[in-house]
This record gives structure tokens, C-alpha cells and sequence, in this order.
């Protein structure tokens, strides 16, 4: 064909069918891409309830929710106060703690390191919170990075008081 | 090339040849000419395919008896060790062959870089072997999570919570590995099937490789251009066929040495407990083939860019053909790059090292000088060197120093020397 030619009528007939060819073998490969995200019965079990009435202050229970660990805390006086006092400013990723606990007596949280998603050590690390043995990042009592290669805190799931001894998370 | 003329010398087989040429194919594949000087260095293709093959039919079989399940994987693979004819012996293979099969594939890759193989022509030789490499790593990996014990599962985790740090779509493509929102049943059973296929397309690379290779045929220790055929080579069978196989054979007692005497070394005791979810082991490590670059991944006290310096490292492999200007392929005639050579060899080891260690304190601190002078290495010091060193003269061909034509007189000496010893 000559480089200066205007397209053509067959041009455009190539063009259109390889358009329709590319839309059609998108349509055929989302079925087989889609088909390895959550399935129904993996989103099915998106809430859990848990019975905290058994818990002393200092004490934490760690519960399985979507197949991940989730830290509840009950934090004694000196942690509250310990993660009220911080300088948010000097946060690698800034949030205050009243944010982050609705009630300051409970933390819930996800218990899997932003980093790579190990479960960090409870009353551990250099900010008395959590400590992440696989690659050393340490949270504080409000379960934000304060040292260590992860990006952001500890995430905080949907979760609410059904009544004062059960949280329903999800 | 000389196979091209060549005809049956049965009537069967000139009639079968002239349907379908396989029998031009097996006479090329022995006659093919290999440079006479190759030493033992240059017997790890062979060894490879050997735990290509290995690796296949052990898999095979124990496919038969594995059930991949996240409440039955674990007492399957149980099953496998003690209930199962010689099912200890066929996963302990199998396992120390994943092992063996990267410590081949780590001596080869150094052979290539010592002797220049990945110059030109051979660039697309090496390049395919890259994927090879990296499809290795693929199914070492998945094939680490099948057992689905407690370093199987956090070592998933780790591995898979990489995708998480690529920007705005990082959570979903995880979600998406995943099929669910953590490591779970789900993924377990695409890795089955991931791990399951990967071998097959090693495979098919693989005669890709081979391929690539027979075009321009071997480099050699000298790293000269050959003529083929001439006087510097020797047909492939059963010249080269025999030294591989004696090579073989002394490779074999190293894997029997690991199969029959300490099939657990190279494994960790964490992996012998089930899967738990909500207890992290102290201390995760990868398999030792993976530890150099574990330690640049956590050398970086950044997510996003721990993640790109470790894909880095393995990337930047690809461009070597590039980022080595020297025109000069083989280090016996660059007393510099020699030396360069043999640093980044302990660089990487250190970094092996520093791999398995707690990243905190000194180890990181040798981590990053280690991770540094990696990327030094390749994207200063060998562009740089090709300009500047002077190397020394190559001979004028393979048998040339050895019957004493050398340009370079010394060298001529030398060998000379040496076949009088001989």
C-alpha cells in the first residue's frame, strides 16, 4: 500500500473489525479474570459478634473476621493518656486517637501490619502498643506506625456497641 | 549449517523425514557443533533440564495423592510421608529438588556473567532465561504454600501483600489474588493450579532457550567467535554428552546427599505446623534461594519502594546485555571487571545472609551498603568499565594459544606449559 493513500473504505472495515474483536475477547476474559475475586459465600461472612463483658482493663482478645485477626483492647488509664498525649504532627501518618477510638476505654482494630500483613506482638515494641516481628514496625497504644517500613496505623474496621458487652464488627 | 543436507540412510526414514523432519532435528541435536574448550562450568544446562524433569514427575505424583484444601492440605502432605508407598522419598525429592534446581540455576547464571554470554548475539538467550528464572521463583513460591503450614501461610501473606503497595490499586489486585480478604482456601487452590501449570511453560521457554542457543551456538570460556565446524569444535555427541552426564552424576550425590541424609536443612521446622491465622512465627524467612533479594525488600524503610528496588534487582538482569559495554565477553581478558566480578559475587552472598537475619541494627545497616553496591554494580561500575579498561589481547581462536599462534605471546607460553604437563 502507498503511504500517501487516504483510507479507504477496506481501512475502515479492518479497523472496525479488529475494534469489534478487541471488545469481544474483553467481554470472554473479564468472566475468567472476574471469577478470582471474593465469591458470595467468601462476602456472605462479612460481620461478627463478640462478647466482651469477660475483659479487664489491660487485657485484649484477638477474633477472626474475614479470615483476618481483629485486636480488641480494653486500654488501661496510662494507655489512653499515652495515646492522647502525642504530638500528632510528629506521625508518620497523622490521626488522633479520638478518632481512632470511639470509646476510649476500646480499640478495635485490624490486627495485620500495613506493611505485609503479618500479625503484630501485643504489649510490645518501643511505644509500649505493637510490634510487628517480621520486618520491626512499631505501633503505639492507639495502634499507629511510629518506627518501622509500615506505610500507615493499624486500620480500623466498621464496628459498633450492639449493647455494652457486645461489638459487632462488619 | 551442515545438517541441512543431511538425508536418512533408511528408506523408512527418508520417507518419514520428508513428512515430518524430526530425524534432521535428532541428527542437528548431535551433530551440533560445541567450542572443544568448555569446561565444567558449562554443564549446568544439562543439569538444569535434569531438574526440569525431576521436578515434573515428582509433581506428577504427588499431585495424585495432595489434596488441595486449606483443611485437608496439610494432613495430605502428612498422609503423603507416612502412608503413601515411598512418599517420603518422593516429596523429600521433590522438595530438596526445588533446592537443587536453583542452585544449578544460580551457577549458571554466574557462569553467563563471567564468561560475557549474554552479549551480543546471545542476548535473547539470556533474556529468555531471565523468565525462566522468574517463573522459577513463581513456582517455588506457590509450591511453598501447598503444604500450608504455618511458613507456607505467612510466607503467602508477605508475598502476596507486595501487590498491596502499588498505588490506588494495590488493595483490590491483593482482594483479587487473594479471593477473599486474606490468605484463604481460595487461594490455595489457584496456587494448585498455578503451580501446577508453571513447569509446563518453563518447559516450552526452555526449548525456546535451546533454540536461541543453537543459532549462534556456545560461548565458551575464551569468549571468541568460532567457526562451525572447524578445528575448534567437537560434535555434540558424544563428546559433550558424556561430560554432561559425569557432571550429572557428581551433582546427583549432592541432591542424594540432601534427599537421604538431612532432607529437612533447607526447610524450617515452622513449616512442620499447621496453618494458623492469627499467629505470626517470630521469625519469617523465605527459602534460601529467595533471601538476597528478601534483604533488599527490607533494606528500604519505604513499602512502594522496597517492593520496586526488589523487582529492580531482578529487572535490571535483563538489560545486562546493555549496561556492559565491554565488546570483550569473557573476564580471563578483563582484569578489572574480574575483580568486579568476584565483589558482586560476595555482595550477593552477603546479601543472602543478611537475608536470613533480623532486619535491625548492624544486619540492616549491611543490608543497605550491600543493596547499594548491587545496583552500583550493574548501573555505574559496567558501563563505565567497558570504556575504560584495557583488557588483554584475545587469542585469535580456541586452538590457536594452545598450538602457539597467540597474538598474545605470554599466554601461548603459558598453555604451551600446560600441555607439556598434560
Amino acid at each position: 500500500m502507498s503511504d500517501e493513500k487516504k483510507p479507504n473504505r477496506r481501512d475502515f472495515i479492518f479497523t472496525a473489525t479488529a475494534a469489534v474483536g478487541a471488545v469481544g475477547a474483553g467481554a470472554a476474559a473479564w468472566p475468567l479474570i472476574d471469577q478470582m475475586n471474593p465469591d458470595a459465600s467468601v462476602k456472605a461472612l462479612a460481620s461478627t459478634e463478640v462478647d466482651v463483658s469477660s475483659l479487664q482493663p489491660g487485657q485484649s482478645v484477638t477474633v477472626l473476621w474475614r479470615g483476618k485477626p481483629v485486636f480488641i483492647k480494653r486500654r488501661t488509664e496510662n494507655e489512653i493518656n499515652e495515646a492522647r498525649n502525642v504530638i500528632i504532627s510528629d506521625l508518620k501518618h497523622p490521626e488522633k486517637d479520638e478518632d481512632r477510638a470511639k470509646n476510649p476505654e476500646w480499640l478495635v482494630m485490624l490486627g495485620v501490619c500495613t506493611h505485609l500483613g503479618c500479625v503484630p506482638l501485643g504489649d510490645k515494641g518501643e511505644y509500649g502498643g505493637w510490634f510487628c516481628p517480621c520486618h520491626g514496625s512499631h505501633y503505639d497504644t492507639s495502634g499507629r506506625i511510629r518506627k518501622g517500613p509500615a506505610p500507615t496505623n493499624l486500620e480500623i474496621p466498621k464496628y459498633e456497641f450492639v449493647n455494652s458487652n457486645t461489638i459487632k464488627i462488619g | 549449517m551442515s545438517d541441512h543436507n543431511y538425508t536418512p540412510s533408511s528408506k523408512f526414514g527418508k520417507w518419514f523425514n520428508d513428512r515430518l523432519p524430526l530425524l534432521t532435528l535428532a541428527n542437528h541435536l548431535t551433530d551440533y557443533p560445541t567450542p572443544k574448550n568448555l569446561n565444567y562450568w558449562w554443564t549446568f544446562g544439562g543439569i538444569l533440564t535434569f531438574c526440569l524433569i525431576t521436578q515434573i514427575i515428582t509433581g506428577l505424583v504427588l499431585a495424585m495423592h495432595y489434596i488441595a484444601h486449606a483443611d485437608l492440605a496439610f494432613s495430605s502432605v502428612e498422609h503423603i510421608m507416612r502412608d503413601v508407598n515411598y512418599g517420603w522419598l518422593i516429596r523429600y525429592i521433590h522438595a530438596n529438588g526445588a533446592s537443587m534446581f536453583f542452585l544449578a540455576v544460580y551457577i549458571h547464571i554466574f557462569r553467563s556473567l563471567f564468561y560475557g554470554s549474554y552479549k551480543a548475539p546471545r542476548e535473547i538467550i539470556w533474556i529468555l532465561g531471565i523468565m525462566i528464572y522468574l517463573l522459577m521463583m513463581a513456582a517455588a513460591f506457590m509450591g511453598y504454600v501447598l503444604p500450608w503450614g504455618q511458613m507456607s501461610f505467612w510466607g503467602a501473606t508477605v508475598i502476596t501483600n507486595l501487590f498491596s503497595a502499588i498505588p490506588l490499586v494495590g488493595e483490590s489486585i491483593t482482594t483479587w489474588l487473594w479471593g477473599g480478604y486474606s490468605v484463604d482456601n481460595p487461594t490455595l487452590t489457584r496456587f494448585f493450579t498455578l503451580h501446577y501449570l508453571i513447569p509446563f511453560l518453563i518447559l516450552g521457554l526452555v526449548v525456546l532457550h535451546i533454540w536461541a542457543l543453537h543459532v549462534p551456538g556456545n560461548n565458551n570460556p575464551v569468549g571468541i567467535d568460532i567457526q562451525k565446524p572447524s578445528k575448534d569444535t567437537v560434535p555434540f555427541h558424544p563428546y559433550i554428552v558424556i561430560k554432561d552426564l559425569f557432571a550429572l552424576l557428581l551433582f546427583m550425590i549432592v541432591f542424594a546427599f540432601f534427599v537421604f541424609y538431612s532432607p529437612n536443612i533447607l526447610g524450617h521446622a515452622d513449616n512442620y505446623i499447621e496453618a494458623n491465622p492469627l499467629v505470626t512465627p517470630a521469625h519469617i524467612v523465605p527459602e534460601w534461594y529467595l533471601l538476597p533479594f528478601y534483604a533488599i525488600l527490607r533494606s528500604i524503610p519505604d513499602k512502594l519502594l522496597g517492593v520496586v528496588a526488589m523487582l529492580s534487582a531482578i529487572f535490571i538482569l535483563a538489560a545486562l546485555p546493555w549496561l556492559d559495554t565491554s565488546k570483550v565477553r569473557s573476564a580471563v581478558f578483563r582484569p578489572l571487571y574480574k575483580q568486579f566480578y568476584w565483589i558482586l559475587v560476595i555482595d550477593v552472598l552477603i546479601l543472602g545472609y543478611v537475608g536470613a537475619m533480623p532486619a535491625e541494627g548492624l544486619y540492616l545497616l549491611i543490608a543497605r551498603v550491600a543493596t547499594a553496591y548491587y545496583f552500583l554494580h550493574f548501573l555505574l561500575i559496567l558501563p563505565i568499565l567497558g570504556k575504560i579498561e584495557k583488557t588483554t589481547p584475545l587469542p585469535l581462536s580456541i586452538t590457536s594459544p594452545v598450538l602457539g599462534g597467540s597474538a598474545d605471546l605470554a599466554m601461548a607460553k603459558n598453555t604451551d606449559v600446560r600441555k607439556e604437563k598434560l
